[in-house]
């Protein structure tokens, strides 16, 4: 439905960087976001799998800031790193989510996550002109597809729930 | 480390407060919220600057949400407020939220009057065709045919068209989004924004508790098949005879706002206070 404005211009190496450091921050903040809902449904074991999805993306920020030496990635980030018309790659579908969802749910979201990151590096190997910054996009394209992988082995351990999976026995019902 | 200024640009996350929204998970006010915060960012401005103003209702919790001014006002009555705000304080944006029942019902009187009176804000009203908060009443925009314990069969009534109604009324703006599609609907809200005069803008938002039928809107939406229009026949015809689910900007009108000169009237508060002296 979104025009699909594009997503934001890589010119060099610190632009990768930053919108990399970007699309890990947003991931985060979006798992947050879903840990939070689940709080206040109660719903415990998806508030600690949302949780632990939002900290390893965080440590993949940090990785990325670190990567980025002096060069100030966040106010770079802040600068260029727009996906106000589009979708940063990584965020969750809120839209997707279920006071009930299981943990496979969960891991659904994040494997499509991690998809759209794969495909949006993949996409800048592609396209990029400067060696530096292709190297760079094909270094976190092989990181995507580790994280792709570990979600595979993850769901091994949550397999798919039946079909009655957001049956409530004390359902939230029309007031009589 | 790099020179870049980032005093002057905005992030969504700058519009988020720390307060933790209390909608259903899969809600699509979460996706409003999420517009809100896009649309001042592209807009660049500042937080102090806008003014969030609501009702009642799971629509109106959305200025605790955010970081801007905001008043979470009685049922029904945002638009009086926000008129009352906007008239003394010209230099705020002021946004309004509500719902369908909120908005067309308990405010309905005032929408009518709003739009006729064409006081530059914008209006947004977050549309899931229920009473959510209070369990799940027919609002005025609930399907005929809805069967629920609250009204067996169906209430039998035509729903409410709040587009043909800002449009005889006199709104300068009228758009409808979809909530599940936020960077569209951002980007119609920076247009409504900057439009003069009263925009409103009608989001489609579903219920996921008491309206799980509404997860199917994703698939109903469709762009509107024309651009907007200025002229009020035009979008009249249109809007009669679409579906429902036509999204974008549909009429862009061209009336002066209304805006009274500040402090017109040259009376204080204590002298007023005087003439209700017992």
């Amino acid at each position: 439905m979104s025009k699909a404005a594009g997503n934001p211009k890589v010119s060099n190496l610190n632009d990768l960087l930053a919108i990399a450091y970007q699309i890990e921050i947003d991931a985060v903040d979006r798992y947050k976001l879903l840990a939070d809902q689940m709080e206040t449904h109660n719903n415990p074991e998806l508030v600690k799998i949302f949780r632990d999805l939002a900290r390893a993306e965080g440590i993949h920020g940090e990785e990325i800031r670190r990567l980025a030496g002096d060069f100030d990635v966040v106010a770079h980030a802040r600068q260029i790193a727009k996906f106000e018309r589009s979708e940063s790659p990584e965020e969750a579908d809120l839209g997707s989510a279920h006071y009930m969802m299981t943990p496979w749910h969960a891991l659904q979201l994040s494997l499509d996550g991690e998809k759209r990151a794969l495909a949006y590096f993949t996409s800048i190997v592609e396209t990029a002109k400067d060696p530096k910054v292709k190297a760079l996009a094909a270094e976190l394209v092989e990181e995507e597809a580790e994280h792709v992988a570990l979600v595979h082995r993850l769901l091994r351990r949550y397999p798919k729930p039946s079909a009655n999976w957001a049956d409530d026995m004390d359902p939230p019902v029309s007031q009589e | 480390m790099s020179t870049v200024d980032t005093r002057l640009t905005y992030k969504q996350a700058d519009y988020k407060s720390d307060v933790k929204p209390i909608w259903c998970p899969g809600c699509g006010d979460y996706h409003v919220l999420m517009s809100f915060g896009r649309a001042f960012a592209q807009l660049g401005l500042p937080p102090e600057k806008i003014a969030v103003i609501s009702g009642i209702g799971c629509s109106s919790r959305i200025p605790a949400y955010t970081n801007c001014y905001g008043f979470h006002g009685v049922h029904g009555r945002s638009l009086a407020l926000a008129a009352g705000l906007k008239v003394t304080r010209p230099d705020l944006t002021v946004v309004v939220a509500s719902g369908d029942g909120d908005g067309y019902s308990i405010g309905g009187n005032h929408f009518l009057h709003a739009c006729r009176r064409n006081i530059d804000m914008t209006y947004v009203v977050m549309d899931n065709h229920i009473y959510g908060m209070t369990k799940g009443q027919p609002s005025p925009t609930t399907e005929p045919e809805f069967d629920t314990a609250l009204s067996p069969g169906g209430t039998g009534l035509r729903p409410f068209n709040p587009l043909v109604i800002a449009l005889a009324s006199g709104a300068n703006f009228i758009a409808r989004c979809f909530s599940g599609d936020p960077n569209e609907t951002a980007a119609v809200l920076v247009e409504a924004i900057q439009h003069p005069g009263f925009s409103f803008i009608e989001i489609l938002s579903p219920c996921v508790t008491f309206r799980p039928d509404e997860k199917a809107w994703k698939d109903l939406v469709h762009p509107a098949p024309v651009g907007a229009t200025n002229d009020p026949g035009k979008a009249a015809r249109r809007i009669m005879t679409d579906d429902g689910f036509n999204i974008g900007v549909l009429y862009r009108g061209d009336r002066k706002p209304y805006q009274p000169a500040v402090g017109a009237t040259n009376i204080n508060l204590s002298e007023l206070e005087k003439d209700f002296e017992l």
